[in-house]
């Protein structure tokens, strides 16, 4: 009985103080290295998987594949060369209206090794922690949009938590009109709420939502979300917005993690 | 010629780190739902088959390290596992005269304990949805335990764990 009391003090005293003390995250970023090799273990059947895939694919697949894939890169060429021409026309007219905004972040592509377990929280694991140079509050991409961002880091690991998190929000703006919103998760993969948004407020069905970079966490201009719901309720101030995440939450492998200069050097100074 | 007897503690061990990479899968959130709480039942069966070797210390060790596998916050699932493992030292005697499916009730009742304390732990400090879904993985637990209770019996007379 004593030693029960104990153990659920030591417990009780642990948890206030992970919620209270800041320092805390540095004495969790080392115990996770504990844990590491079970996320490496659990990674293993699926990246043997996929090695094994590749060496026993077929040629004729491996052509088709290759010829689709060649037409692809093409498509996409076309598109940066595009984009390569435009970049440099949006520097020139920033430079004239003297912003000195800049365009391009700093890429890392890192890889997903695990999912959290519990459905109450929304959070990924990936294979790249502070070893490499990943910092808390990093904005985490995948090829179609905003997946969400680094809560906490380990030296070889990291967990981001996703925008659908009940915990969750990221300041948005309809690419269309610019209007300025905020986007919570709730806690569905399939979609989050703007809830602060005026019941005469100009969102349409099919609008697509782009972090507008407000909040200095998220850099600007990704999309994170397509709206799928407008809701007038009689007698309410606000509409309820629902919109649906671009990027594919529970499906994609291969993550981006973008740094942004304003963020780095607020990652160096401690700030929040 | 005790060493080379050594009680074969390597085996729970084993067992425990094949229950976490278990737990640590990941899952369609669907499945995710009524996923049994692995590390828990197998911890069970040892505390119950061997309570001089395995008791609170250990389950506060184990709580530690499921909550930074799962990223919650320090000291939940410990006081979870912390509270079960007391109840189960408790009544340790009386569970083993019982037969599998009475054991697998009462390993329900306390998976479901674990799952208050550890949902009530987290509350304090988030809003996550409600609803009484939480407690689906105590009844997978308890329909697991059927199965679990005679491989790992199987395990420890195989292996002659003491």
């Amino acid at each position: 009985m004593k030693k029960f009391i104990t153990y659920g003090v030591i417990c009780l005293v642990l948890i206030v103080a992970d919620y209270q003390f800041q320092q805390m995250q540095q004495i969790r970023a080392w115990m996770s290295l504990a844990v590491t090799p079970v996320q490496w273990l659990v990674d293993v059947p699926q990246r043997s998987w996929t090695w094994l895939g590749e060496r026993l694919q077929v040629r004729d697949e491996l052509i088709a594949e290759n010829k689709q894939l060649r037409a692809q890169a093409l498509l996409a060429e076309r598109r940066v060369q595009k984009l390569a021409s435009l970049t440099v026309e949006n520097f020139r007219l920033r430079d004239l209206l003297n912003s000195g905004e800049r365009l391009d972040e700093k890429v890392m592509v890192s890889e997903l090794i695990g999912t959290n377990s519990d459905p109450f929280v929304h959070q990924i694991i990936i294979n790249n922690g502070f070893d490499s140079n990943v910092f808390v509050g990093q904005p985490v991409l995948d090829a179609t949009g905003v997946m969400g961002q680094v809560t906490s880091t380990s030296a070889f690991t990291s967990r981001v938590l996703l925008i659908t998190d009940a915990d969750h929000a990221i300041p948005v703006q309809v690419n269309r009109n610019g209007l300025r919103s905020v986007a919570y998760g709730r806690g569905h993969y399939d979609y989050l709420e703007l809830e602060d948004l005026a019941d005469t407020a100009d969102i349409e069905v099919g609008d697509i939502l782009v972090s507008s970079g407000l909040g200095l966490r998220f850099p600007k201009g990704y999309p994170v979300a397509e709206v799928i719901e407008v809701r007038h309720l009689a007698g309410q101030d606000f509409a309820k917005v629902l919109a649906k995440p671009t990027a594919q939450l529970s499906r994609s492998r291969h993550l981006l993690l973008i740094e942004t200069a304003h963020q780095q050097t607020a990652a160096a100074s401690g700030g929040e | 010629m005790e060493l080379a007897r050594a009680h074969n503690l390597w085996v729970p061990f084993i067992t425990l780190l094949l229950a976490f990479m278990l737990s640590a899968l990941p899952l369609p959130e669907s499945v995710q739902w009524g996923w049994p709480e692995w590390v828990l039942v197998v911890f069970l069966y040892w505390v119950i088959a061997l309570p001089h070797r395995f008791g609170l210390g250990w389950a506060f060790i184990l709580g530690l390290l499921l909550d930074l596998l799962q990223g919650n916050h320090l000291g939940i699932n410990a006081l979870a596992m912390v509270s079960v493992t007391f109840f189960a030292i408790l009544m340790y005697r009386r569970l083993r005269m019982y037969r599998v499916w009475q054991q697998a009730f009462m390993v329900t009742l306390l998976v479901a304990l674990h799952q208050m304390v550890s949902y009530w732990a987290q509350g304090i400090g988030s809003d996550a949805s409600s609803g009484l879904w939480f407690l689906l993985p105590a009844l997978t637990s308890g329909l697991l335990w059927l199965w679990l209770f005679v491989v790992l019996r199987g395990i420890r007379r195989a292996f002659k764990v003491a």
